[in-house]
C-alpha cells in the first residue's frame, strides 16, 4: 500500500492550488455576500480545461484519473465551497452519467462540450416530494411518437439556470416504482423547461440552486438516456459517483477552515503568549487533524475505488459521510477558535461554516449513507 | 520559428535560508518550482508560437535529476519537448561553467532562432547564465525584456531600465531574458499534465554534450565561495523630531559626517 500521490496527481494539486489562490479566493467573500454566480471563474476554468478532468480525453476530458478530480475539487473547496460545488455538479452529475450510460451519438452531441467546459451540466432528481425518496417522483414523461412529453418540477438543482445541459429523471411507468422511472438528456432551450424559484441558502450561496419546471415539455426521444425505465440504476451509480465529489469538497472545506485557524493561532495572543501555545487549544487542533486525515484517507480510497470499475458505493456512502461530518465539526471548531472574529464576515470561518452544512444534506444526507453503508453489510 | 526556453528548478521560497553553520542554502521542506522569471520567458516563447505557426518550443534546464518534474510542468504549460542536461560532473559548476555546457548543448541542438531566458533565478539572484549563454554563443542580446513583438527575422524589444524603457531591435538568432512585467504566464492543464507523463524528457549526460571536462563542475568554475552567511540584521536608525533651525543643522551634520552631503 503505498499512501504516495502520483507525480501527476502532485502536478494536479500545485496547479489547482495555484488556481484556487489566485483565481477564486479573492472573489469567495463577494459571492457569498452578493449570491453572484462567479461565471468568470467558471469560463476560467473551462479555459484552462479544469471541467473535465476525470473525462476520457477522447470525449474532450482531460483524462485524468479521479483521485486527480478529488484533489481538484479539494483544493477549490479549500478557498470556496460554491466554485467547488460548481465543478462537481457539472462534472459528477452531468458528465458522468453521460460518460457511464450515453450512446456514442449522444456522448459526442453533450459529453464532449460538457468535458470542454463550452457547456455547463446540471443533475435533475430532487423534487418537493421526493428527496431521499426518489421512488416518489412526480415529474412524467410521456411517449408520443418520436418524442417524450414531459410534466413536472424539480426542486434544489445545482447550476440550475445557469446550465446548458441538464439529465432529468421522471417516471415513465408509475406503477414500478423505482423501476418506472427514466433518464432524459434536456436541452435549457427545449419547449415548455422553464427555469421556476432561485433558492437563497446558509451556504455555497452564489452556486445557483433552482427549481426546474417541466410543461409539456418536448424531449426528442434519441435524448432518453440509459434504457427506459432503468433511470433509478443511472441515479444511484451517478450519486455514487457525485458522493465522491461532494466528499471532496467537505474535506476541502475543512482544510481550508483548518489552515486559516493555525495561520491565527501563531498571530492572536491572549494572556501574553499566542493561541497556539495554550494546551487546552492545542489539544483541539490534534483532534482536528485525526479527524482531517482520517477522513481523507477514506474519500482517496473511494476515489481509486471507483478508478477500479468495481462497485464502490459503500466507499463513497463513507467517504461522503465522514468527509460531510469532518467539514461541520471541524469549522464549528476552528469558528470557536477565532472567538468573536470567527463568528464575524470579517474572517471567513464563519462562511466556511455556512457552507459545510449542506454537505451533510445533499447527495444523499447522512442518513442516507448510513442506509447505503448498513444495507451493504446485510445485504 | 525554433524557440529554445532555459528554465531552472528552484526553491519555493523568496526568503531562502541558510544554514549558519555550513553556509548552505536550506532546501529541506522547500518545495521546489520553475523560477519564477523563467515562466514568464516560457509564456512568452508560448505566445509566439500561438501566433505564428510552425513554430517549435524547447525547454532546456540543467539540474539534478529531480528536475525532471520541472520539465514535466513547462510540458504541462504547453512545451513541444523537453531537454535535462543533467550528470554528476556538471556539479559545482558556477554561473561561467553553467553557460558554457547549456551554450555547447544549445550548440547541438541547433537551428535556434531566439533563445528565452529568465532574467534572473530566486536563489543564486546571479541574472549571469543568460547573458554568457549569448556571449558563449556569439549572438546578440536584449536583457530586461518587457515587451517582445517578431517582425521577420528582427526581435524589436523594450528594455526596461529603472526609469522608463528603450527599444532595441535584433537580428535572429538572438537571446533575450525575460521580466515579470512581460506577461502572465498560463496555467498548466490538466489534460496537458496528463499528456506531460506520456512525453519523454531527454536526458543529456556527461558523454551526449562534447565539453571540455576541465571547464566545467567545482574545478572548472573560476568563482570560488568561500564564505555564505545571512548579514546580521541593522539596528534602527536614527530618527530626528522637530522643524527649527537646529535640527536641520543636526541632520546636515550628520550627513556631512557620514559622507552623504
Amino acid at each position: 500500500m503505498d499512501f504516495k500521490l502520483s507525480a501527476q496527481q502532485e502536478l494536479m494539486q500545485q496547479l489547482m492550488r495555484s488556481f484556487a489562490e489566485t483565481e477564486v479566493k479573492p472573489l469567495a467573500a463577494e459571492i457569498d455576500e452578493t449570491e453572484q454566480y462567479p461565471r468568470a471563474t467558471v469560463n476560467k476554468m473551462a479555459k484552462n480545461g479544469m471541467l473535465g478532468i476525470n473525462i476520457p480525453a477522447e470525449y474532450g476530458g482531460a483524462g485524468a484519473d479521479s483521485l486527480s478530480y478529488v484533489i481538484a475539487i479539494e483544493e477549490l473547496a479549500k478557498v470556496c465551497a460554491t466554485t467547488a460545488i460548481i465543478m462537481s455538479a457539472h462534472t459528477s452529475l452531468a458528465c458522468g452519467p453521460l460518460l457511464a450510460f450515453g450512446t456514442e451519438e449522444q456522448k459526442q452531441k453533450y459529453l464532449v462540450p460538457l468535458a470542454k467546459g463550452e457547456k455547463i451540466g446540471a443533475f435533475g432528481l430532487t423534487e418537493p416530494n421526493a428527496g431521499t425518496d426518489s421512488a416518489a417522483q412526480q415529474t412524467t414523461a410521456v411517449l408520443e411518437g418520436d418524442h417524450f412529453v414531459l410534466n413536472g418540477s424539480k426542486c434544489f438543482i445545482t447550476n440550475g439556470g445557469q446550465a446548458d445541459v441538464y439529465i432529468i429523471f421522471a417516471m415513465t411507468d408509475k406503477s414500478k416504482g423505482n423501476r418506472g422511472i427514466s433518464a432524459f438528456i434536456v436541452e435549457k432551450d427545449f419547449p415548455g423547461f422553464s427555469i421556476g424559484k432561485i433558492e437563497h441558502k446558509l451556504g455555497i450561496r452564489a452556486s445557483a440552486t433552482t427549481e426546474l419546471i417541466f410543461e409539456d415539455c418536448i424531449v426528442p426521444k434519441e435524448n432518453l438516456l440509459g434504457e427506459m425505465n432503468k433511470g433509478f440504476k443511472i441515479a444511484m451509480h451517478t450519486l455514487d459517483g457525485g458522493r465522491v465529489g461532494v466528499a471532496a469538497q467537505a474535506l476541502g472545506i475543512a482544510e481550508g477552515a483548518f489552515n486559516e485557524t493555525i495561520k491565527y493561532m501563531k498571530e492572536r495572543a491572549q494572556f501574553g503568549k499566542p493561541l497556539a501555545q495554550f494546551q487546552g487549544l492545542q489539544w483541539m487542533v490534534a483532534d482536528m487533524k485525526c479527524d482531517i486525515e482520517s477522513a481523507k484517507l477514506l474519500l482517496y480510497r473511494a476515489a481509486m475505488a471507483k478508478d477500479s470499475g468495481k462497485p464502490f458505493s459503500m466507499d463513497a456512502a463513507m467517504a461522503k459521510l465522514r468527509c460531510a461530518e469532518t467539514a461541520m465539526s471541524v469549522t464549528t471548531k476552528c469558528v470557536q477558535l477565532h472567538g468573536g472574529y470567527g463568528y464575524s464576515r470579517e474572517y471567513p470561518l464563519e462562511r466556511m461554516m455556512r457552507d459545510a452544512k449542506i454537505t451533510e444534506i445533499y447527495e444523499g444526507t447522512s442518513q442516507v449513507q448510513k442506509m447505503v453503508i448498513s444495507g451493504q453489510i446485510f445485504k | 520559428m525554433k524557440i529554445i526556453v532555459c528554465i531552472k528548478q528552484v526553491p519555493d521560497t523568496t526568503e531562502v535560508k541558510l544554514d549558519p553553520k555550513t553556509g548552505r542554502l536550506i532546501r529541506d521542506g522547500v518545495p521546489s518550482i520553475i523560477n519564477p522569471d523563467d515562466k514568464n520567458a516560457l509564456e512568452e516563447a508560448l505566445r509566439i508560437r500561438d501566433e505564428h505557426e510552425g513554430t517549435t518550443v524547447t525547454v532546456v534546464s540543467m539540474g539534478p535529476p529531480q528536475a525532471d518534474v520541472a520539465m514535466r510542468e513547462a510540458l504541462a504549460m504547453g512545451a513541444d519537448e523537453a531537454i535535462l542536461i543533467s550528470g554528476r560532473e556538471f556539479g559545482g559548476s558556477d554561473t561561467w561553467a553553467t553557460s558554457y555546457i547549456i551554450a555547447t548543448a544549445l550548440k547541438k541542438i541547433g537551428d535556434f532562432d531566439i533563445i528565452l531566458c529568465g532574467r534572473q533565478a530566486i536563489d543564486g539572484d546571479t541574472a549571469q547564465v543568460g547573458p554568457q549563454i549569448a556571449e558563449q554563443l556569439g549572438i546578440p542580446q536584449i536583457t530586461y525584456v518587457q515587451k517582445l513583438t517578431i517582425d521577420g527575422n528582427k526581435v524589436i524589444c523594450e528594455r526596461a531600465l529603472e526609469d522608463g524603457y528603450t527599444v532595441v531591435e535584433a537580428n535572429m538568432p538572438v537571446l533575450l531574458t525575460a521580466i515579470k512585467e512581460l506577461n502572465t504566464p498560463r496555467y498548466m492543464t490538466p489534460k496537458g499534465i496528463y499528456d506531460a507523463y506520456k512525453q519523454t524528457v531527454r536526458v543529456w549526460g556527461f558523454k551526449d554534450v562534447p565539453v571540455d571536462e576541465a571547464k566545467i563542475g567545482l574545478k572548472g568554475s573560476p568563482t570560488n565561495v568561500n564564505k555564505t552567511f545571512s548579514p546580521a540584521p541593522k539596528g534602527q536608525g536614527e530618527i530626528l523630531e522637530g522643524a527649527d533651525k537646529n535640527t536641520v543643522k543636526t541632520l546636515v551634520d550628520k550627513l556631512v559626517e557620514k559622507h552623504l552631503l
